[in-house]
Formats: C-alpha cells, sequence, structure tokens
C-alpha cells in the first residue's frame, strides 16, 4: 500500500514537471519575445516590469538555462507578479481558490448523486419508458452548452421568477451572521452548481446505466439471488457498490475538464473564482497570469487524482494485488 | 467484416440515428450554402436594434442590440461551428492514432514515453489549455481548431493503442512479422484497418465536444474575429438577457440541436459498428 | 423414500414470448432425502438453466419457466410468489457455482458475505452470526477461519473460495442443496477435497444433492442416480450403476466412451469412442431424435418420430434402438 503510493505519488510528480515543460514550450513557440507575450498589452509600456519578468525568466541567457530558471520558480510556487492586480500571482489564484474548490464541491457532489440515482433509476428496468426518457435527457445535458443552460437557469429562475439570485456570491449588504451568510452564500450556489452538473451528471447517469447493467450480469449477483435476498436488496447491496467504481475512476479523469467548465460557469453568474480570475486575465491580456492558473489548476487535478487513486484502493480491495 | 448494405440498414434500426442524421444534413446544407441562399451580412445593422422574432420582415428571427440579423448570424455560424468541430477532431485523429499506434505497436520504452505524454496532456485542465494557447497565439480559425486538437488527442491515442495491443498478437499480424513484411505496411495494411470503426465512433463524439469548446470560446470573446459564430453570439445577446433573452436563446438551442443530432449519430454508428452491443 | 424435491415436466424456454426458443423440454426428475442426484450432459444441453430454474433465479422474463412442476414437500415452487422464493433461497434450497471466485462479491469480505445469508434468514445478532460464520468456515476445513474471515475473495485460492460457497450454502438448514458444476473450474486435487466435503455435509445434515455436471467420474462416485440430458431433454434416467456400467442409449455410451480410463464390469479397458458433430443449437433441434444426426446406430425411424422417455429395466431410457445387450435382459 505505501509503496503504491510512492510509485503514484513519483509519477505525479513527473508529469507536472512535463507539464511545466509543456507551458515552457508554449512560451518560446509563441510569436515574438517571451517577455512581451506575458506581458501582453496590459504591461507592454512598464519598462520596470518587463525587466521584473526578464529575470524571472533568465531571458539572457541559453534555452536549458532559460528551462531550469523556469522550472526551479515553479518548483517555489514563484509564479510571478501581476500588474494589474499589483499581487503576487500566487497569492491572486489561492485567494480565488476557495470559490472555486466550493463550486466544484457542490456541482460535482450534485452530478454524481445524481448520476447515480438516475443510472440506477434507468437500469433497474431497462427498455422502459422511464430509462429512455432518463437517456433521452441526460444525451439533451450532454449536448448543452454550460454556458447557455446558466443563461437560460437564470432568465428563469431570476428574471422570470425572481427566486434566485442571478450572480455573485453574496448579497452586497447582506447579513453578517455566520448563519446568515452560509445562506445567503448557499442561494447563490445553487444556480452555478446545477450548471456545471447538468453536463457531468449526463455523463455519470449513462457510465451508471451501463455500469449497473454490466454488473447485474456477474456471478456473484447471482449468488446474492440465491442467498435469497430481495431484488431492491440485491441492488443496493452488490450490484450498486460495485457499479459506482468505474465513476469514481472517472471522476478523476474529468477533474480537469471541469475545471475548465467552471471558468464559463463562473463567468456567467459572477462567481468570484479561478475562472473570472482567469476571464480577467484574458481580457487584461495578462498571459503570466493565466498561465499561472494553468499549471495551479493542473497541480489540484493532480493532488484530487491522488486522493481518488487512494479512494479506489480503499474501496476497491483488489488493487493491491495489481499494484 | 461488416458489408456495405447491411451498415446502413443496422444504421436505420435507429429511430434517433435517423433523425439525428437529418438533422446534421440540414445544418451542412445551411453552413455550406446558408450564406449564398440568405445573403445578409451577419455584422451589418439591417433592421432597427433588439426587433423580437418573427416581427419584422428585414430580420425574420430578430435583431440584436447593434440592429444585426439574428437569421444571418445562425447561417454564418454553422460555418464556424462545423469548419472547427471537423478541423480539430481530424487533427485530433491524426496525432491521437499516430500517438497510439506507435506506443502499442513497439510497446517497451517508446510506449512508456508516450503514455506519460498523454498523461500530462490528459492532466491539463483541457478548457483553461485551449484558452492560454489560443490567447497566446492570437485567435483565429486556425489557431482555435489546433488548439482544440491538440487537448482532445489522447482518447484516440489510449483506445488505439489498447487495440493495437491486442491485435499485435494476433494470428495473422503475427504471420506477417514472421513473413517479412516492413513494419509500416503491417501497421498501415493489417492492424489499422482493425482499429477504424472504435475511431470513427469516438470522432463523432469529439466532433459534438469540439464544437462545444468552440463555443465557450467565442462565448468569452476567443472566437475568430472575423467570423460570426453561434458562441459569440450568445456573447453579444447575454448583454440584453433581461430584456431580449432570445438572442441567447435561439443561437443556443442551434448549438444544442447540432450536437445533439451528432450524439445521436455517434450512438447509431457505434450500434451499427458493433452489433452484438446493439 | 419419498422424494423431496420432485420436478415434473419442466420446460424452460427463452426470447420473445411470440416465437419462443425451447431451451428445458418435459424435463422431469425427483430426488430424496440424504441421496445424491447427477445431472450431466455437454455444455448447452440445458442442465444449468435447469439448476436456475430451481431456484427460481432464471433471468426473467428472457428466459422462463414456460411449463412444469417443482414439487418440494407439497408445495409448487414454480407457482410460488416471489417473497415464499426468498425465504427458501440460501435457506432451505442452497446452490454452489461453477465459478466460485467469480461467484463472491469482490469487494465484501468473505465473512460479510456469510453474515449477510445467515442475517437474511435468521434473526440473530452481527456477533452471533459472526460466530455462526467462523464455525462454518472451519466446518469446511478452511485453514485460519478467524483470520480468514475478514479476507476479501481475491485473496483466497478457487478451492478456499469454494469452500467460502459450501459454508453460505450450509448456513441455513438446508434440505437441497444444487451444485452447477462445483469442480469444474479447480485443480485436480482439490476436486477431489470439495466433493469430499460435499458428501461428509450430506451425511451430517441429511440434505439432498443435485450434482450438475459434465465430469461423469464426479458423477459416478458421488450420485446414487443420474439423468443425462441432451439438447434440453433427458434422454437417459436411473441408478448410476445402471446407466453408467450398461448404457443404454447411444449418447449416454458415447459419453462413457469418450473417458479414457473407463473400465466396464470385465474389467477391461473400453475403446476410446467419440462422438462426432456437435450439440444442436437450441431452436434449431430435428424434427426427430435429436440425437440421430450424431447417432452411429440411427435408422430412419429416428428421423422422423422422436423417441419418449420409456421405463426399460430399473431406468428410463429415449431410443428406439437402445443397447442391444439390454434388450436381451
Amino acid at each position: 500500500m505505501k509503496r503504491y503510493l510512492v510509485r503514484r505519488a513519483g509519477q505525479a510528480l513527473v508529469v507536472l514537471v512535463l507539464i511545466a515543460c509543456v507551458n515552457f514550450l508554449i512560451l518560446n513557440l509563441a510569436p515574438g519575445d517571451v517577455v512581451d507575450v506575458l506581458a501582453g498589452e496590459s504591461g507592454a509600456g512598464d519598462i520596470e516590469y518587463l525587466q521584473q519578468l526578464r529575470e524571472q525568466y533568465g531571458l539572457d541567457r541559453p534555452v536549458y538555462v532559460q528551462l531550469g530558471h523556469y522550472l526551479l520558480n515553479l518548483a517555489q510556487l514563484n509564479l510571478g507578479h501581476s500588474l494589474r492586480f499589483q499581487l503576487p500571482v500566487r497569492d491572486l489564484i489561492l485567494m480565488r481558490l476557495p470559490a472555486t474548490l466550493l463550486l466544484m464541491f457542490s456541482s460535482l457532489s450534485l452530478a454524481f448523486i445524481g448520476g447515480i440515482v438516475f443510472g440506477v433509476a434507468a437500469a433497474r428496468s431497462p427498455g422502459s419508458m422511464r430509462d429512455s426518457f432518463i437517456s433521452t435527457m441526460a444525451l439533451l445535458a450532454y449536448s448543452t452548452p454550460l454556458f447557455w443552460a446558466g443563461l437560460m437557469l437564470i432568465i428563469l429562475f431570476s428574471v422570470k421568477f425572481g427566486v434566485l439570485p442571478s450572480g455573485g456570491m453574496r448579497t452586497i449588504g447582506g447579513p453578517d451572521d455566520l448563519y446568515g451568510m452560509v445562506v445567503d452564500v448557499g442561494r447563490h450556489l445553487i444556480l452555478p452548481s446545477i450548471t456545471l452538473a447538468l453536463f457531468y451528471m449526463a455523463t455519470y447517469t449513462r457510465l451508471m446505466r451501463a455500469s449497473m447493467l454490466d454488473i447485474y450480469n456477474m456471478d456473484f449477483v447471482r449468488t446474492a439471488k440465491a442467498k435469497g435476498l430481495s431484488p431492491l436488496k440485491t441492488a443496493y447491496r452488490h450490484v450498486v457498490p460495485n457499479s459506482i467504481l468505474p465513476l469514481i475512476s472517472l471522476f478523476g479523469v474529468q477533474l480537469g475538464s471541469v475545471l475548465g467548465g467552471s471558468v464559463v460557469v463562473e463567468v456567467v453568474f459572477g462567481w468570484p473564482g479561478l475562472g473570472t480570475l482567469a476571464f480577467d486575465a484574458l481580457f487584461q491580456r495578462d498571459i503570466n497570469l493565466l498561465m499561472g492558473i494553468l499549471f495551479m489548476s493542473s497541480i489540484l487535478v493532480i493532488i484530487v487524482n491522488l486522493v481518488i487513486d487512494l479512494l479506489y484502493s480503499w474501496l476497491d480491495p483488489r488493487i493491491e494485488v495489481e499494484a | 467484416m461488416i458489408e456495405r448494405e447491411s451498415l446502413i440498414r443496422r444504421y436505420c434500426h435507429s429511430t434517433t440515428g435517423v433523425i439525428g442524421l437529418v438533422i446534421l444534413a440540414f445544418v451542412v446544407v445551411m453552413a455550406a450554402f446558408g450564406p449564398i441562399i440568405y445573403p445578409v451580412d451577419p455584422w451589418a445593422m439591417v433592421a432597427r436594434p433588439l426587433q423580437w422574432p418573427l416581427i419584422d420582415t428585414d430580420a425574420p428571427l430578430g435583431s440584436d442590440i447593434l440592429g444585426r440579423d439574428v437569421l444571418s448570424g445562425l447561417v454564418n455560424g454553422a460555418r464556424v461551428s462545423l469548419i472547427i468541430g471537423v478541423s480539430a477532431t481530424a487533427a485530433a485523429v491524426a496525432i491521437g492514432v499516430t500517438i497510439g499506434a506507435l506506443s502499442g505497436y513497439f510497446r517497451g520504452i517508446m510506449d512508456d514515453i508516450l503514455m506519460r505524454l498523454t498523461e500530462v496532456f490528459q492532466t491539463i485542465p483541457n478548457f483553461l489549455f485551449v484558452i492560454v494557447l489560443v490567447a497566446v497565439f492570437s485567435p483565429s480559425v486556425f489557431t482555435i481548431s489546433a488548439a482544440i486538437a491538440v487537448v482532445s488527442w489522447p482518447p484516440v491515442a489510449r483506445l488505439v493503442r489498447g487495440q493495437f495491443l491486442t491485435l499485435r498478437q494476433r494470428a495473422f499480424v503475427e504471420s506477417c512479422v514472421v513473413v517479412g513484411m516492413s513494419t509500416p505496411r503491417i501497421i498501415f495494411t493489417q492492424i489499422l484497418p482493425n482499429c477504424i470503426a472504435p475511431v470513427i465512433v469516438t470522432s463523432s463524439i469529439m466532433v459534438a465536444t469540439a464544437i462545444l469548446i468552440e463555443a465557450g470560446l467565442s462565448f468569452l470573446g476567443l472566437g475568430d474575429p472575423n467570423m460570426m459564430s453561434w458562441g459569440a453570439m450568445i456573447g453579444f445577446g447575454r448583454q440584453s438577457l433581461r430584456t431580449a433573452w432570445y438572442l441567447t436563446l435561439i443561437p443556443g438551442v442551434a448549438i444544442q440541436l447540432t450536437v445533439l443530432s451528432i450524439s445521436f449519430v455517434g450512438e447509431a454508428l457505434n450500434d451499427a459498428l458493433n452489433p452484438r452491443l446493439g | 423414500m419419498k422424494p423431496i424435491l420432485e420436478v415434473r415436466d419442466l420446460s424452460i424456454e427463452a426470447g420473445p414470448k411470440a416465437h419462443p426458443i425451447p431451451l428445458v423440454q418435459d424435463v422431469s426428475f425427483s430426488v430424496a432425502e440424504g441421496s445424491t442426484l447427477a445431472i450431466v450432459g455437454e455444455s448447452g444441453c440445458g442442465k444449468s438453466v435447469t439448476a436456475m430454474a430451481l431456484m427460481r433465479i432464471l433471468p426473467e422474463p428472457a428466459v422462463r419457466i414456460s411449463e412444469g412442476e417443482i414439487r418440494f414437500c407439497d408445495e409448487d415452487l414454480v407457482a410460488a410468489p416471489e417473497r415464499r422464493m426468498q425465504e427458501i433461497r440460501g435457506n432451505i434450497i442452497s446452490m454452489i457455482f461453477q465459478d466460485p471466485i467469480a461467484s463472491l462479491n469482490p469487494i465484501q469480505t468473505i465473512g460479510d458475505q456469510i453474515i449477510e445469508v445467515i442475517r437474511t434468514h435468521q434473526s440473530i445478532s452481527k456477533r452471533e452470526a459472526r460466530k455462526r460464520a467462523i464455525a462454518l468456515l472451519q466446518s469446511v476445513r478452511l485453514p485460519d477461519a478467524e483470520k480468514r474471515i475478514n479476507y476479501y475473495p481475491h485473496r483466497l485460492s478457487g478451492g478456499m473460495c469454494q469452500r467460502v460457497m459450501i459454508a453460505m450454502a450450509m448456513a441455513g438448514s438446508p434440505r437441497v442443496i444444487i451444485a452447477d458444476e462445483p469442480t469444474t473450474a479447480l485443480d485436480t486435487t482439490v476436486q477431489a477435497q470439495v466433493m469430499a466435503l460435499l458428501r461428509k455435509a450430506q451425511t451430517e445434515t441429511g440434505t439432498a444433492i443435485i450434482l450438475i455436471t459434465h465430469n461423469l467420474a464426479t458423477a459416478a462416485e458421488s450420485a446414487k442416480d443420474v439423468a443425462v440430458m441432451y439438447a434440453g431433454r433427458i434422454i437417459e434416467y436411473g441408478p448410476v450403476r445402471e446407466v453408467f456400467i450398461a448404457p443404454a442409449h447411444p449418447y449416454t455410451q458415447g459419453l462413457l466412451g469418450a473417458i479414457p480410463d473407463n473400465a466396464d464390469g470385465d474389467g477391461e479397458i473400453a475403446k476410446l469412442t467419440e462422438i462426432s458433430g456437435n450439440v444442436p443449437r437450441p431452436g434449431t433441434l430435428p424434427q426427430g431424435c435429436a440425437f440421430e444426426p450424431r447417432c452411429k446406430s440411427a435408422q430412419p425411424q429416428c428421423r422422423q418420430q422422436r423417441p419418449e422417455l420409456t421405463m426399460s429395466g430399473a431406468r428410463k431410457v429415449a431410443c428406439f434402438f437402445p443397447n442391444a445387450e439390454l434388450a436381451a435382459q
């Protein structure tokens, strides 16, 4: 178990270094001087800032030294300075990270639970009306651009019914006691979470359905029936727990895509997380900040994947043998 | 091997597959001939601003805040979506097949390196990565397609690698090796034709995803500035969301229908190509 | 002795209701308390489907019982409500399967899986159930039962998993145990141990065993009676001694001939013979005797008419021209 963990952590480190190299490669492939690219239009006139960037990247030295320099900086999480925000990039990102994590956590939980519930409902009677309805809805959600779904929800729930806030994280001048704040943030969280969850709920529903149908044909399910378990107990004690395993793997694979999805969703709802920060960086053409966000998000994906690996090996005892 | 006629018949078993194909054909025709049949400049002010659909004959589907014609935007946007969807997928499939084939055929160190590379590209959050690439290389149809291709190839590589790993050990391939057939010939004439079916199914899903990514990019203002696209229309429409929500609704439905039709086609193809699963 | 389980004219079909494909037709047999009935035949002859039908765990509605009765102590299980079947399964009638590792849930410890069956049928505490599970594992001679009860199936060998399955089958107080190819997936040495365990359980509790197997040696060692199935029908049925020493049906003869070390009554080594051809697929049965296309002694009559299962001495046989020796008796 310990060896398995160490090995996975080692692999993750290799991947991280390679990601940094890819970032470096992009900067060097871009048209023009690296510093011009990084500063974009935001800092082109600011000589001091350009000098600072030149130092950060060691631009007057050979490429391999530059790469070393770049990696060393990243290893210390030194991502440079954002001229526009007048803050170190790392601090900016860490400030915005909690909001994004909250959004991702709530929407992924929603997607996961919803996917399991709908997947089970569909797989319990394959070919029925219920099954085809769920499958069709899943395909529809699968085909809907996230940002558009968000806008439609705003039209419905904020503009037409006026029951939920259309954007932001907190009401300006809202309650400042803890309970009031939690409720307030919770209300703001509902629409963005649903929006971001829709697509992934659809994927989980489809996978859960397929996985359940697979597991139903397994020998141990026949054993469960032969033990005298009712169909319901067979389903939730034996079929469902085994069917969830592939969903957990997919969870790790999709994490990067969820982070990407949260960019548009945050922009639509003005949610003050990494996504809106990336959008601002884009508008200010602050490429250094943008690349910092990309790198930190990659780290996040790697860390969460390690956690998921751990969780998986705990849930599926067969793993230790294969490792 | 699957006969062509029976393949078509099996495809037609799927009602949704046929519906998808009809919608898709409509979108393709719109993209190809729409701007000729309906020659209205999507950027020009042709009507009074914020006209609701089905009121003004100058703008049958309404006009936006600058008086631009929604129908014209719809017709022209189909082009961008399809061009980027198809070219990004073609490029991603080319990269994915090459990498998957190399690592699956040669195995060993080659496989280790290429799979680590695949893992890297699968780890980087793909939409953010596309944003960075397009922002650094400045947006155009070409850079957008290329950026989407760069983030989309890993699943194809994994799929093809898996196919190669199994097919490589089959008797018919082993015998080609024994007979002394050259490696490229074995790859191209013996193994590759056998992986085409799953790659086709995967690439249909990739076209759908590419269209969604492009829509997201142009919604954020990172689309090709010279071409009207559905995502950009939603981005413009968003400013008048409260009063003129049709500006957001119409292009969104267009994206959804197009992507849905491609998903339908992909599913029907999957069932037709793998009858045992159907 | 009065039979504990009696099957009468059982038919099982699959596919659409409008055009069903018969898998098993008019199968009748019975088994008495404390005795063993072997059902033998090649794969695809319908013996496993029959076993699942006895427990009513067929994958309905795709595969279903179309006719017949399964009499268990004056109760017809075909007509029994699902509720009642749940009481019976794993408690009064239990089952052991072919692939023991795949038959256990990979993500639950074997202890939890045994405890589950105990607590499904008896209202006792978890601790009591656990004690009972350990006792069961000890009775099937699983070494280190107290420790191994916490193991996941993949850490046990196939033979050990089959012991766990037997322990699970013994958890209630089964009157009938259906063993579907219990030794097929195991090593030869382990096979004998598993069969010995089943026999031990039988002498201790007096349970009846229905042994489904394609291994004639296993059947000959353990069973009192044997039913030979071919293409969904029983073609020969009688006491093991009679059927195996003097097989009447050409198919049974062929099966026995296909075992290299089969010794006949005189101690002479029988010639190794093979049955040419394959078992016909369900739904493609010939009009006459299903075995006719592969039968060496087939006559024109065999092609037109299907022979019924008829009494011939102590056994029943479905053949117009059964073994000549027998006819002479």
